[in-house]
């Protein structure tokens, strides 16, 4: 992993009142989706930032495989994903496209898809 | 990146997700030190599992650098996780969460949007299984329960178990070894039967799938259905399968 030394960036206020206000727009829990843009990250990304920035590849991740790959605290991704957000580096997603509610067509299709993998 | 535009569940990398995914849902493992968490998460993850160091306070967290977190309190966990691509774009991930009252603080950020818990049970040491089973009622989730059996498990009747962990009539209990992955796969079946079960019985707004509706009233949802009482009779028949 690489990325350059910066100032220490401290975690925002919201954090420290325990996750109860959280970042505009998004409310990112454990599985918020974050992918990340093409290219390589723009100079001067605090390095906190840019490691987040160069484990999403492009791709997408959670934000808890994110965390286990940077091995980082989940409330700290948090706080990184909503600032690579806020720069437009990162989109983020909720876990359940709200079209995908009410849950109960989601519950079958979980039972079916477990009932799929017995061998 | 996501390359896997095939049937393929996972991207070329293993770890991105494939652009398919659609909805993520989790379930909690849960259960005392040593019952099998995450020997039952390994054996249906599609994923090496893995995980993340938590901190017990989110007080004071300082994000420092590459090196990680500084933060005043030195109390950390290590919370295991496994993911499992299911049909039609549905990532199931579940989380291996401790059960001591210690980890109150984490529970409720970890429990938030789950569908339920599968609470894992060795019946060597019920005991020390009261505490998971007081946060998971405490939190309003929707649980089934598994029953580890180890070689030198005694047998108890279902009415035994079922008398000495409090259950309520509609809680499913049923039998596992968390190695296998049939029988993995069954226990977490039994528990999202069961939450569907409830959600007919209760309205649309029974399960706890959306985010925020994790229902006071889940716990008591699950009335007993005709289904889920064969299932937890042939189920939970205290067979000694240790090998
Ligand atoms: N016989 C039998 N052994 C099991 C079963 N599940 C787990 N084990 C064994 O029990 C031991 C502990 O299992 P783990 O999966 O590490 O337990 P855990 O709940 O993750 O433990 P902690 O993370 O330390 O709280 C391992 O040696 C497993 O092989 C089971 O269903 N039957
Ligand atoms: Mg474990």
């Amino acid at each position: 992993m690489t990325g350059r030394r910066s100032g220490r960036p401290l975690v925002p206020a919201y954090l420290s009142t325990g996750g109860v206000a959280r970042p505009r727009h998004t409310e990112l829990e454990r599985l918020s989706l974050l992918t990340g843009g093409a290219g390589p990250a723009p100079d001067g990304l605090p390095a906190a930032r840019h490691a987040l920035y160069d484990v999403l590849d492009g791709g997408t991740l959670t934000l808890v495989e994110a965390a286990a790959l940077l091995e980082l605290p989940v409330s700290a991704v948090r706080v990184l994903a909503a600032e690579l957000a806020e720069q437009g580096l990162v989109s983020l997603r909720p876990p359940v496209p709200p079209a995908a509610l009410p849950a109960s067509d989601l519950l079958k299709r979980v039972a079916d898809g477990l009932r799929a993998l017995k061998q | 990146m996501a390359s896997a535009p095939s049937s393929s569940s996972t991207s070329a990398d293993g770890l991105h997700l494939p652009d398919t995914t659609r909805e993520l849902v989790k379930i909690l493992v849960a259960g005392p030190f040593g019952v099998g968490k995450t020997t039952l998460i390994d054996s249906v993850s599609e994923i090496r599992p893995l995980h993340t160091e938590e901190h017990l306070s989110e007080a004071s967290v300082a994000v420092d650098d590459l090196a990680g977190v500084r933060e005043k309190t030195t109390t950390t966990v290590a919370i295991d996780f496994g993911r499992i691509s299911l049909e039609a774009g549905i990532v199931l991930y579940l989380f291996g969460t401790p059960g001591q009252e210690r980890f109150r603080s984490l529970w409720a950020d970890i429990a938030h949007g789950a569908l339920g818990a599968l609470v894992l049970v060795d019946t060597r040491r019920i005991d020390d299984s009261f505490d998971v089973l007081g946060l998971v009622e405490e939190s309003g989730l929707p649980y089934a329960v598994a029953l580890n059996t180890f070689p030198d498990s005694r047998q108890y009747t279902v009415e035994q178990l079922r008398g000495s962990l409090d259950l309520e009539p509609g809680t499913p209990m049923v039998v596992c070894d968390a190695r296998d992955t049939n029988s993995s796969v069954d226990a977490l079946l039994a528990l999202v039967q069961n939450l569907l079960a409830g959600q007919a019985a209760d309205g649309p707004a029974g399960a706890g799938a959306v985010p925020e509706a994790v229902p006071e009233a889940a716990t008591e949802a699950t009335t007993e259905t005709e289904a889920l009482a064969g299932a937890v009779e042939s189920g939970a028949a205290p067979t000694p399968e240790a090998r």
